[in-house]
Parts: structure tokens; sequence; C-alpha cells
């Protein structure tokens, strides 16, 4: 059991709390950070492979010790995740302004609405 | 002489570390909000200054400790401008001076 | 056990102690203030992963201004907090859903307790022609030039996440300001630091992005770092958000991902395909690419943190 594999379980271990907190939460913004964690833990079995395949590039005599193809998609996976978490807060919280609720469930009928 | 710089390092870190469970038990045990920033900000200031003086002879002079000094520094400017947005935040106790709702009044010196 | 992998046991408990607590927090702002910290320790297993660009990008991006944006929106949200708590699901479907969730853990956890021995990698292909580009650092290799074509696409993609964003705003409100994020108050210590960082912040992100050719960093961590520092000093109400109908502000937005275009264009014309690099021009290009990306780069992020444009509510605000 070496430190990457503890990792690589771990980041499993968050893909399923996200997973949970995702499906569980009413409330959207929840919903959003379960979506992070699920996102993190993706990332880090990214990770996890990254660093199996490393060792090549410290014998070349170059810097970081890992390989770098995952590390790359690593990157551009938190920016775009940035972005798609700026997407759903700002629709949230236009939800919010305008229905008066923060959660997705849809209204029971016979209410008067906004 | 590097058995002298490692022992130097090894006894500043762990000094930090000490500060920095200090800081915790004070955040931990502390009765309110106040007490509790005047733990933190003290105690991680310096346990983080201690931490980076022991790590100081471990990298390559002067841009290394130059780097070193900046990040201690960094966290001093943000752990002093959150210690004071934060105390300014708290409400302040009924009785006291800064309490409007009961109009006690300070003593003047 | 050794004590770097007990340190490592340490580390990885304590991120899934936060996730738990972000999960199971009752309130949502303590939750968000969990999923920092959270961000903040991944960061350290990305060094310990050997990905110290990867640590950058998550300590900054996926944890500050990420935290950033749920703080303000957990803020705006907390009194609509109640009502979400009284529409939680019974126990028994929370329970189905939390053996399912469990069997997914474990299929993984299988999965990565199977990886295949040796472990297959890219390394060494990459290595192999590192030095043709001219950069020292393999992840800057690989994202400006084994994968460019990636690097492209995610700048592309971020300028519809941002009119998506914008398009939110109301019919009336369109190209004017974002709401801003904090009053300006003048004697607070968050003027001071507004006004003390920003100066040393620029440089730090100048620093990333130049450092990036040999050194973990590059453009990515450099724009979040200029973007950080605009949103300080926007939140300390220092300045007003910009009006988003203005040309310059828009050019600006765009600048990246049109002069990516048009180097890879040059690349059909003078190297034989898209997006490659001819002969000895390579670092240039490269550097062309970083250079004027990254301030494009950081004016999207600003802007997507600061949401839709608002209806001005008239002189005096």
């Amino acid at each position: 059991m070496t430190a990457t594999t503890l990792y690589g379980l771990c980041g499993a271990a968050l893909v399923g709390l996200g997973l949970y907190g995702l499906i569980c939460h009413p409330g959207a913004l929840r919903k959003i950070l379960a979506f992070n964690l699920l996102g993190g833990g993706v990332f880090l079995l990214f990770g996890v492979i990254a660093q199996r395949g490393g060792g090549a590039l410290t014998a070349a005599g170059l810097g970081t010790d890992g390989d770098p193809v995952p590390q790359a998609l690593v990157i551009t996976g938190l920016v775009v995740a940035f972005a798609a978490t700026a997407i759903a807060v700002a629709l949230l919280r236009r939800l919010a302004t305008a229905s008066r609720h923060s959660t997705l469930d849809q209204a029971p009928p016979g209410d008067p609405g906004p | 002489m590097t058995l002298a710089l490692t022992l130097f390092t090894v006894i500043s870190v762990s000094l930090g570390a000490i500060f920095f469970l200090a800081g915790t038990l004070g955040l931990l045990r502390f009765p309110d909000t106040l007490t509790r920033l005047h733990a933190l900000t003290k105690a991680d200031n310096l346990g983080l200054g201690l931490v980076v003086l022991g790590l100081l002879p471990q990298v390559a002079w002067p841009l290394g400790a130059l780097k070193l000094i900046a990040v201690w520094l960094l966290a001093l400017l943000a752990g002093a401008t959150v210690g004071q947005l934060l105390g300014a935040a708290v409400p302040p106790e009924p009785g006291t001076p800064g309490d409007r709702a009961t109009g006690a009044e300070g003593q003047t010196p | 056990m050794s004590l770097a992998l007990a340190a490592d046991a340490f580390l990885a408990l304590l991120i899934l102690g936060l996730a738990i607590w972000t999960i199971a927090a009752s309130q949502t702002y303590g939750a968000v203030v969990g999923f920092v910290a959270y961000g903040l320790l991944v960061a350290l297993v990305w060094v310990r992963l050997g990905s110290v660009d990867v640590a950058m990008t998550e300590a900054a991006l996926g944890s500050g201004l990420t935290g950033l944006l749920l703080l303000g929106a957990a803020a705006h949200l907390a009194p609509l907090e109640a009502a979400e708590r009284q529409a939680r699901p019974g126990p028994w479907l929370r329970l189905l859903v939390g053996a399912l969730c469990g069997a997914v853990t474990a299929v993984l956890a299988a999965v990565v307790l199977s990886l295949p021995e040796p472990a297959p990698t890219l390394g060494p292909a990459v290595a192999e022609h590192l030095a043709t580009l001219g950069v020292r650092n393999p992840v800057t290799g690989v994202l400006l030039g084994y994968r460019a074509i990636d690097t492209l696409l995610e700048t592309v993609v971020l300028v519809p996440a941002l009119v998506a964003v914008w398009s939110l705003a109301t019919d009336p409100a369109w190209g004017g300001r974002p709401a801003s994020p904090g009053p300006r108050d003048p004697g607070s210590a968050l003027t001071l630091l507004a006004q003390v960082l920003p100066p040393a912040g620029i440089l730090v992100g100048i620093h990333l992005l130049w450092v990036g050719a040999d050194a973990p960093g590059g453009k990515f961590q450099g724009a979040v770092v200029l973007a950080a520092m605009w949103v300080l000093v926007l939140v300390a109400g220092l300045r007003r958000p910009p009006a988003l109908a203005g040309r310059p502000l828009r050019w600006l937005i765009v600048l990246g991902a049109l002069v990516f275009i048009v180097i890879g264009l040059s690349g059909v014309w003078l190297a034989g395909a898209f997006l490659a690099y001819p002969e000895g021009l390579a670092k240039p290009m490269i550097l062309a690419i970083e250079i004027l990306l990254t301030p494009s780069l950081a004016v999207i992020l600003g802007l997507l943190l600061l949401g839709p444009p608002v209806a001005d509510r008239g002189p005096g605000t």
C-alpha cells in the first residue's frame, strides 16, 4: 500500500461522497458543492495515474516527476469546472431572485407563484 | 556543520508546530470569538515564523530564503487583515462601552 | 509503515473528514468554509503526487476563486435555507442512495487497486521532443505543444461561458455593470489590504507566467492570481465593476482566443498543420500565446466571478 494507492482510494471515496451529496441534498447550492467534491475526486484519480507513470522524466533530467499528460488534462479540467460552477451559481441566483425558491422541486399546484 | 543546521531546523520547526498546537487548543477551548481570534493570530504568526526560520538553512541563499520570508510576511498581512475584519464583525457584549442597546458609557480616564 | 506513509494517511483522513463535513453540515455557509479548507489540503496532496502545477491551480482556482463564488452565493441565499431543509428525502431513500454510492466507491477502489504494473506512461514520449519546443516544464510543453488543441478549445469555451452568465441579466440591465461585490468602507482593514497587496500580487502573477516555461507555473496560475487581485480591489469597493458593453473590455475578452486561433492558422501556412510551430519559432510563438492569453484569462475569470449585470439604480449608488 503506497501513498499513491492511498490517495487513489481517497479519490474514490470523494467520488462516492460527492455523488451522495448531489443526489440527497435538496438545496441547489449544496448540490453544486457536492458536484465540486465529485470533480475533485475524479481529478485525484487522474493524479494517481499521473504519479504512477513518473520516473522517466526525472531520469531525463527534467523537473517534475509524473506523467505530464494527465496533469495537463487536470489543469484544463479545473478551469472548465470553475466556469461551469460560475454558470451554475449564476443560474441559481437568478432562480432565487425570480421564484424565491432555492431548490429544483416543482411548486405545488395552486401556488400563486412569484 | 550540516548536522548543526539540521538540528536547528528540527528544533525550530518543532517549536513552530507546538505554537500551532497551542493556537488550535485556544481555538477549541476559549469561550468566545475575540479570545479565539487572539489565540489564532498570535500563535499562528509566531508558529509560521519559527517554521520559516527553521527552513532557512535548508534552501538556496538568497533567493529561496527571500521567498520563504515573503511567504511569512504575506501570511502575517492576511492574518492581521482577517483578524481585524472578524473582530469588527463580532457584536459587542451587552454592558460594555461598545454596546449601544443598554447605553453603557465608557469610563473617561 | 514509514513516517511518510503515516503522514500521507493522516492527510487523506483529514480530507475525507472535511468532505464529510461539507456534505453533512447543517448550514450552507459552514459547508462552503469546509470546502475551501478541503481545497487547500487537496493542493497539498497534489504536491505529494508530484504535480506542482496542478497544486498551484487547485489552491488558487479550485479552492480560492471557487470558494469566493460559493461564499457569495451562500450569503445571498441564506434566507431560503429553512425551506430547503424541509424538502429532504426520507431516511430509507437516503440509506439506499448511500448504499449505491458506496458501491460506486467500491468499484473505483477496485480499479485503483488493480491498476496495471508497470504503469503505462507517455512521459518518455513527452521528454523526447521537449527540447525542440524550447520549454523545460513538461506540463507547459503538453499544454502548449503536444495538446495545444485542448488548450485552444478550453480558451474558446470560456467566452460562451461568460456570455451564458451575462445572458441571465434582465433585459434593461444588459450591458450594464455587475453588482459590486462589496461596499466601500474607508477605515477598514480590507481597504488597506486592497491597497497594499495588489502590486505584490501582480508581480507574483507575472512571475508565475514567466517562470512557467521552465519551472512549475504558467499562464493559468498567473492569470488566476491577477484575477484575484482585481477581484480584491472590487470587493474592497475601491473600484466599480466595469460596464460590460464597453468595446475595449469585449476586445480584451476575445483577444486570447483570437490570438491562439490566428497562431494556429499561421501554423497551417508555415509548418503544414493547424497549431504546428515552424522550426526554431516554437518558443517565441508559445511565449506570444501565453503573454497575450493571460490578461484575457484574468478578465474572463474575474467577470465570471462577478456575475450578470444588474439594473443601475440611478446616480448615488
